[in-house]
């Protein structure tokens, strides 16, 4: 059925259809409405049989939620943010126990400075963590990928993340096909857990594991996210012959066959890229985009397989490794080992700063001249760096580094975007 | 595509504004994104909100920098905010006020557009008489209707059910309404000088 609505809450009515037995969130920005969408459903009794626990952390959160799960409910919590940084601990747990839950991140920055805007610096500091990481291009995929993530998940008992941007798409309005319950049903079968705390039948779960066998059993954990690479496209192919659209898989590509210039990246700047790139290819511009769906496990064949025939590779991401560069570079540029491609790296839209097609439009001309810096920050105002820098050399005492600029900066309630 | 901008003040709805539009679009058949600026969300600091509308799916995703249609919810950001940031010489204004454009000092805006593109609609007012609030935004995008003609009353009315019940829906309906005749009326006069 198709319906206009906020991101949030299309997400709360899909995870509602895939049908959780406890829900347990504490609040944050820009993740809030989708937690607060699905409490409303448990408390009107739409949504039941389901128990929604209100904790008082997101340590807490994904401790009740590996409780939950390892007590054999399907379940499900979403955070953001510092709130991501905080369940940290819990979220290792998790993944080591080899419990299906599924989290949303509503992406946004960390700080310090304290920033409630959009940037993937969350997700990116748990790539190593052991869940799957799904991206979203759009509130349709971002609805899509959760009922797909509950199905992915406990095939392989391991955790899903579904990653959409804060506010931009959480908080934006737009057209949706929510999925009618029988078909869910019929997608996503009951949730039948390979290990289940049961007082008829006591087990533990998470023994202590020597030198003797931990490596064996965080080497089952990279075995079964390659096997994740064979069923995510499985899964994506089986969503789209029940619902009649395509929504995650490993990579999608957009005019990359004869693309001289393949700019790589994923979530929602994915659509600004494709209006960008039909614009130079008006212009006689063989650019194509590879947006990356799922980050973990990572596609290096298929990434490999999209990039190949390019003559440069421009990673585009919203996210960076202080003192190294990009994030996800590092990862695209492990799957082009051995290929003489020229590669950039353009860190863009960090705490939420706009990615415009004009920006894009600069960048990617410059990529395609080969005079863009191998690293750059695209749109960055070096004015107020300088200064910050001169301060700094100038005298000891120059103080708080992000009052300085926003005093550099000025007011920015005067600004219209 | 059509792009619409609007601007306002936390707590003035700006953000629901900007949702209705692109629910009455939906209404229509058309495809339609609607997003805040998210900015400072606090009540009286100046608020921007966004609405595209189109045949086909809408994939750009930066904030409307140059729209079709400008919204204005508080006349008293007009000395503050360039809002007129970035608005082609065809595009539509309007802003929520009693008083006329030369009246708002805005006499080098109505030389640079199109004047019958320009009108003032006091929808504080008309939200006070049907709400008993000063909400402005509703009877605004009543308004758009009438001076744009790209949504019509029967979708706004129909995207106010959508997200308002009840006597604060039927109240929200009749502000739209006569925002809306009297936009058509103040067209209609601008028609005859």
């Amino acid at each position: 059925m198709l319906k206009q609505i906020e991101g949030s809450q299309a997400v709360a009515e899909a995870v509602a259809l895939a049908r959780p037995e406890v829900i347990c969130a504490y609040p944050i920005s820009p993740q809030t409405h989708i937690v607060e969408g699905l409490g409303e459903l448990v408390k009107s009794g739409q949504l039941q049989p389901c128990e929604f626990i209100n904790v008082e952390s997101e340590f807490a959160a994904m401790s009740v939620a590996i409780g939950a799960s390892a007590a054999g409910a399907r379940t499900y919590t979403a955070t953001a943010s510092q709130g991501l940084l905080f369940m940290v601990e819990a979220v290792y747990n998790a993944s080591g126990l080899g419990l299906p839950i599924v989290m949303t991140v509503a992406n946004r920055a960390i700080g310090a400075p304290i920033n409630i805007w959009n940037d993937h610096s969350d997700s990116m500091s748990q790539r190593d963590c052991g869940w799957i990481q799904l991206f979203a291009e759009s509130n349709q995929e971002a609805l899509d990928l959760h009922i797909q993530a509950f199905k992915l998940g406990e095939e392989l008992s391991m955790p899903v993340m579904v990653c959409m941007d804060g506010f931009i798409l959480t908080h934006a309005y737009e057209r949706v096909d929510m999925p009618r319950q029988a078909d869910v049903d019929a997608f996503l079968p009951p949730y039948e857990p390979r290990q289940v705390l049961d007082p008829a039948e006591p087990v533990s779960i998470g023994a202590m594991v020597g030198p003797e066998a931990f490596m064996e059993v965080r080497y089952l954990a990279h075995a079964k996210q390659t096997m994740a690479l064979d069923r995510i496209p499985h899964i994506a192919e089986e969503f789209a012959a029940r619902f009649g659209r395509h929504s995650g898989g490993l990579v999608r590509t957009h005019k990359t066959e004869d693309a001289d210039t393949i700019v790589v990246s994923l979530g929602s700047v994915i659509g600004t890229l494709k209006d960008t790139v039909d614009e130079l290819r008006a212009e006689g511009e063989r650019v194509g985009v590879l947006s990356i769906r799922s980050f973990r496990p990572f596609p290096l064949a298929a990434v490999r397989q999209a990039l190949q025939g390019a003559k440069r590779v421009v990673v585009l991401e919203k996210s960076f490794s202080v003192g190294l560069g990009g994030v996800v570079s590092t990862d695209v540029r492990v799957a082009l080992s051995g290929l003489q491609l020229r590669g950039y790296t353009v860190v863009a839209g960090l705490g939420g700063r706009a990615i415009t097609r004009g920006s894009l439009r600069r960048t990617l001309r410059d990529a395609i001249a080969d005079r863009l810096e191998p690293l750059t920050f695209m749109d960055l105002d070096t004015g107020i760096v300088q200064r910050q820098l001169q301060r700094e050399a100038q005298m000891r005492r120059s103080g708080p580094i992000a009052e300085n600029l926003l005093r550099d900066v000025g007011t920015v309630a005067s600004k219209v975007v | 595509m059509l792009q619409i901008r609007i601007h306002g003040r936390g707590g003035q709805g700006v953000v629901t504004a900007a949702e209705l539009l692109s629910i009455a679009a939906f209404e229509q058949g058309r495809h339609a994104q609607a997003f805040p600026s998210f900015g400072s969300e606090r009540t009286g600091a100046p608020v921007v909100a966004f609405c595209r509308i189109d045949d086909h799916e809408i994939r750009l995703r930066e904030p409307v920098l140059h729209p079709d249609v400008l919204i204005v919810q508080d006349p008293t950001l007009l000395h503050q905010v360039d809002v007129f940031q970035g608005l082609p010489a065809d595009g539509y204004v309007l802003i929520n006020s009693r008083r006329s454009f030369e009246q708002l000092g805005l006499s080098d805006i109505v030389e640079r557009y199109r004047t019958d593109r320009l009108t003032t609609v006091p929808a504080t007012e008309i939200a006070l008489k049907h709400l008993g609030r000063p909400m402005p935004n509703v009877a605004l995008i009543g308004g758009f209707a009438a001076l744009s003609g790209l949504v019509t009353l029967d979708a706004v009315s129909h995207a106010i059910r959508d997200k308002f019940s009840g006597k604060v829906a039927e109240a929200n309906i009749a502000a739209a309404a006569e925002a809306y005749e009297y936009v058509t009326r103040e067209l209609e006069e601008l028609q005859r000088c």
